[in-house]
């Protein structure tokens, strides 16, 4: 067997049975520490092991059966406590599976404990990242764009936490499932925005390996929950914004607007996939959430073979929906931008100034009036909006292309 | 398992008597529930003395160990299996007492 065949299994053991094997031992020992020091260990025992005997008929399996010998030895090198105080520390777990639907995955326990709502927003994504995600603390650094010693602290309060606060490493009770699934998506939606518009002056403006993270593990979650209508629609979302990530940067390093796309260019095989999971949540009749229906405006956007083509009707009628739901200023921004195509920039410009008072900190809302000022021939306001949005704008390639826009004014 | 649920208060008032009406239904529900230990309001910050007796005698000083506009105004100690079922009986104990609470566990 070659070196390359040996990794490419090692990288497909990992993509496919990390997040397993770490639920598995979580659930046997009690403990996420113990399971994720375990688990590493065996990948690297893995990596000389396969190389040497080949690789094992059932990986998962022998990267099981490693990862516990792993954890039982660690356990009994540090066996100085007495049985009853191990027994404290183990993680709080004696109660019954929840039924949920057909499918009771220990994976489903891991996410939910890892995105528990008592958990800071940025520990649940480094601890997501690296319990189910099985993303190193480099990686996650490199991800994050935050120091290593500021991640493995902060994954080592959580896992401290977790035990001395007894967070219950369970899938949520129904009548909580709503709200707590909510939260990891959240998790999940923000790892793919930093994804699909990177923040980082020194990062690329796309970065693939956090949006393909983000897909990875949202298509397991929809895996182990296929009845939520708000997982699909996330992951729809993700893979219809996905296929156009190409089309997004110009070779020049600009951000290429949805409008003046070469829509040629977009992953149609992606556009398929995301175009069915919509067409599911439309047929099951189930009054949408925002994820369903953000999914569902951008099916609209990606059914448009050419720009002209857009259904600018239906996109508003979406955005009426969703502001019904979700009233945040964001979202009615996200709206004018629509009507400005179907009613006109003069309308479109009223609704976003009188968003100011909420949204004046954020680019977005000065790169649409710059962009609607420009339609409407007001250089000088127009020029005066650009200077606020390249002000704010952390994306390198939406600074360049904000910039020629500016530039370009007559 | 045990936690401590901490009132925070920032408006230097006692509880009104609908405030206290509604602490009074959920600490019966908590003691019919079995998630009853303890619970307790405490007098203002400008009541307490700090004590330090590190030393060779006892150091007595006026006020509050530290001087914030947020003080612990009260507390319950609230048995619970786990931090799930501690934050719903918090949240809950946070809408009785109109209050915030923070929610510690025990050792």
């Amino acid at each position: 067997m070659s070196v390359a065949d040996v990794r490419e299994a090692i990288t497909r053991a990992h993509d496919e049975e990390w997040a397993r094997v770490v639920a598995a031992l979580t659930r046997r020992f009690g403990d996420l520490d113990i399971a994720e020091e375990a688990v590493a260990e065996a990948f690297a025992t893995a990596v000389q092991r396969w190389a040497a005997d080949g690789v094992p008929p059932n990986p998962g399996a022998w990267l099981t059966t490693t990862a516990n010998r792993k954890a039982i030895d660690r356990i009994r090198r540090e066996n100085k406590l007495d049985d009853k105080q191990r027994e404290a520390q183990l993680l709080y777990d004696d109660d019954p599976p929840e039924p949920l639907g057909a499918i009771e995955d220990e994976r489903l326990r891991l996410i939910f404990t890892c995105c528990h709502p008592a958990l800071a927003m940025e520990t649940r994504v480094a601890l997501t990242l690296r319990m189910v995600g099985g993303l190193t603390v480099p990686e996650i650094a490199r991800a994050l764009l935050v120091q290593e010693t500021a991640v493995g602290q902060r994954i080592t309060r959580a896992k401290a936490k977790i035990k001395a606060a007894r967070i219950p490493y369970r899938v949520p009770s129904a009548e909580d499932l709503p709200a707590r699934v909510s939260g990891v998506l959240a998790v999940l939606f923000l790892v793919f925005n930093e994804g699909y518009l990177a923040t980082g002056p020194d990062t690329d403006p796309v970065r693939h390996d956090l949006t393909a993270e983000a897909i990875r593990l949202t298509r397991l979650i929809r895996a182990l929950m296929p009845q939520d209508g708000e997982v699909a629609g996330l992951l729809a979302l993700m893979l219809l914004t996905e296929a156009r990530r190409t089309a997004r940067v110009s070779a020049a390093g600009e951000l290429v607007t949805l409008v003046e796309q070469d829509r040629g260019t977009w992953d149609a095989a992606l556009i398929a996939e995301g175009h069915r999971l919509v067409r599911e949540r439309l047929a099951a009749r189930v009054a949408p959430g925002r994820y369903q229906i953000l999914a569902a405006i951008n099916a609209v956007h990606t059914s448009a073979r050419d720009v002209r083509d857009t259904d600018w009707s239906q996109i508003v009628a979406l955005y009426d929906q969703l502001v019904r739901i979700d009233p945040s200023p964001i979202v009615a921004l996200n709206r004018a931008i629509a009507v400005a195509e179907l009613d006109g920039p003069e309308v479109a410009l009223a609704a976003v100034d009188r968003l100011e008072h909420k949204l004046a900190g954020y680019h977005a809302y000065h790169v649409t009036r710059a962009d609607l000022l420009r339609r409407l021939g007001r250089s000088q306001s127009s020029r005066a909006a650009y200077d606020k949005a390249i002000e704010l704008a952390g994306n390198t390639a939406e600074t360049a292309y904000l910039t020629r826009r500016r530039d370009q004014l007559q | 398992m045990q936690y401590l649920v901490s009132v925070i208060d920032a408006t230097a008032g006692l509880a009104t008597p609908d405030e206290m009406a509604a602490i009074d239904v959920f600490n019966d529900r908590l003691q019919a529930e079995g998630h009853w230990v303890f619970a307790g309001g405490l007098g203002a910050p400008i009541s307490a003395t700090v004590i330090d007796n590190r030393g060779e005698e006892a150091i007595f000083t006026d006020g509050p160990f530290v001087e914030s506009k947020e003080y612990l105004a009260g507390f319950w100690v609230m048995e619970a299996p786990d931090l799930d079922v501690a934050l719903k009986l918090a949240a809950e104990g946070s809408k009785a007492c109109n209050r915030k609470v923070e929610v510690r566990p025990f050792l």
